[in-house]
C-alpha cells in the first residue's frame, strides 16, 4: 500500500510537469481570456481526486482528460456546441491509445473517453470519475455501453 | 508554455483557500540562508535549510509524511513567514504557531515538548534535557532527535549545547547554531 502510494509524485512535481501544456490545450480550445478560468478548474478538479489515485501512470493522459471535460463544460455553459473528446490523439502518442483509436473514434464523446481510460491506460472508475466530472457508477456504465457498442458494431 | 505569474498565483491561492492541499510550503528567505517551510491544516509541519537546491527529496518526504498533495503556496505558510521574519529581526523571542509532529515516535515528542520550553537566549545541554525529558542517561539519544529536528528554529535545538558549553554540532552546520545565537545574545 504504502509503496503504491509513493509511486505519485507530489503534486507540485505533476503541476510543473503539465501546467503549460495543459494552459495551451485550454487557449487552443476556449481562447486566451476563459482559459484562465479552465486552467484554474482543471488543476483544482485534479487535487480533489489526486489523492485518491492507484498509482502514479499516465498522469499526462489523466490531467489532459480533465482539461478537455472543463473545456467542453464551458463550450455548454455558454450555449455553444462541445466539441469532441478527447484530444488525447495529437497530444499522446502512447502504444496503448493508438490502438484503440482506430476503434474507439465513432464512438459518443463520453463513452470513447471512459473506453479509452479504462482500457487503453487501465485508471480505474474513480480516476476516470474525476477526469470526467462525474461519478464512479457514470464512468462505470459509459465505459460499458461503449463497449456493447464496439461489440455490436464489430458483428 | 510557461505559465503567467498571476495565473500560477491564483490558482496557488486557490488550493488554499479550497483547502484541498496536505500540505503547502514556501521558500521564505532569512539571514541563516532559504527556509523550506511547510504546513498542514494542523499546523507547521517543517523547516529545512535545504531550500537553495533542488527541493524534490524534500517534497518527497513531505509528500510520505503528509499525503500527495504537497503545492508551493505562499498563503499556506503566511502566518509562519511573519513569525520567522518578527524572529530574525529580534521582535520575537517564541512562537505561536500551531505545529504538526505527525509520524514522530512518543520519545522525540516528548523531547521535543521540553525543546519548545528552553526559553529565547539561554541554553541547556543535552544531559539536561534529557533529564527533563523523563531519562537522564539518554544524552545521547537526545542529540540525534537534536539532530534530526523537523522544526529547527522554530524548536530551538540550536540552545542545546554540551556539558562543556561548546556547541557541539547542529543539523544545519555550526555557523548557523552560532549565528542563532549570537542573535538571541546567548553568546557573544
Amino acid at each position: 500500500m504504502m509503496d503504491a502510494v509513493a509511486t505519485i509524485p507530489p503534486f507540485e512535481t505533476f503541476y510543473a510537469e503539465h501546467a503549460g501544456e495543459v494552459l495551451r490545450l485550454l487557449r487552443r480550445r476556449l481562447g486566451r481570456d476563459r482559459a484562465d478560468d479552465a486552467f484554474q478548474e482543471t488543476f483544482l478538479r485534479a487535487l480533489r481526486a489526486y489523492d485518491r489515485l492507484g498509482h502514479g501512470e499516465h498522469l499526462r493522459a489523466w490531467v489532459l482528460t480533465i482539461a478537455t471535460r472543463v473545456a467542453i463544460d464551458t463550450h455548454r455553459r455558454a450555449g455553444e456546441p462541445a466539441a469532441e473528446l478527447p484530444e488525447l490523439p495529437h497530444a499522446d502518442g502512447r502504444p496503448a491509445y493508438e490502438e484503440l483509436a482506430f476503434l474507439t473514434d465513432a464512438l459518443p464523446p463520453k463513452e470513447r473517453a471512459a473506453v479509452v481510460l479504462r482500457y487503453g491506460y487501465d485508471l480505474d472508475y474513480d480516476q476516470i470519475a474525476a477526469a470526467l466530472g462525474s461519478s464512479s457508477d457514470a464512468a462505470r456504465q459509459a465505459a460499458s455501453s461503449g463497449v456493447r457498442r464496439l461489440r455490436r458494431r464489430a458483428t | 508554455m510557461t505559465v503567467p505569474t498571476d495565473l500560477d498565483r491564483r490558482f496557488r491561492d486557490a488550493a488554499v483557500q479550497a483547502r484541498l492541499l496536505d500540505a503547502g510550503y514556501d521558500v521564505v528567505d532569512s539571514p541563516v540562508g532559504p527556509l523550506l517551510v511547510a504546513a498542514t491544516e494542523q499546523g507547521l509541519l517543517r523547516v529545512s535549510f535545504d531550500a537553495g537546491g533542488d527541493p524534490a527529496e524534500s517534497l518527497e518526504q513531505i509528500a510520505r509524511l503528509a499525503g500527495p498533495r504537497v503545492l508551493r503556496a505562499p498563503r499556506a505558510v503566511s502566518a509562519a513567514r511573519l513569525e520567522l521574519d518578527e524572529y530574525f529581526a529580534g521582535r520575537r523571542r517564541g512562537f505561536d504557531l500551531p505545529i504538526d509532529l505527525r509520524g514522530q515516535a512518543p520519545f522525540t515528542v516528548s523531547v521535543l515538548g521540553e525543546l519548545a520550553k528552553v526559553p529565547y537566549g539561554h541554553t541547556r545541554t543535552y544531559g539536561e534535557l534529557a533529564a527533563r525529558a523523563g531519562n537522564p542517561s539518554a544524552a545521547r539519544a537526545v542529540g540525534t532527535v537534536m539532530n534530526r529536528n523537523p522544526l529547527p528554529i522554530v524548536l530551538p535545538c540550536h540552545r542545546i549545547v554540551g556539558s562543556s558549553g561548546s556547541l557541539v554540532g547542529y543539523g544545519g552546520g555550526l555557523e548557523r547554531k552560532e549565528l542563532l545565537l549570537r542573535l538571541e545574545g546567548a553568546i557573544l
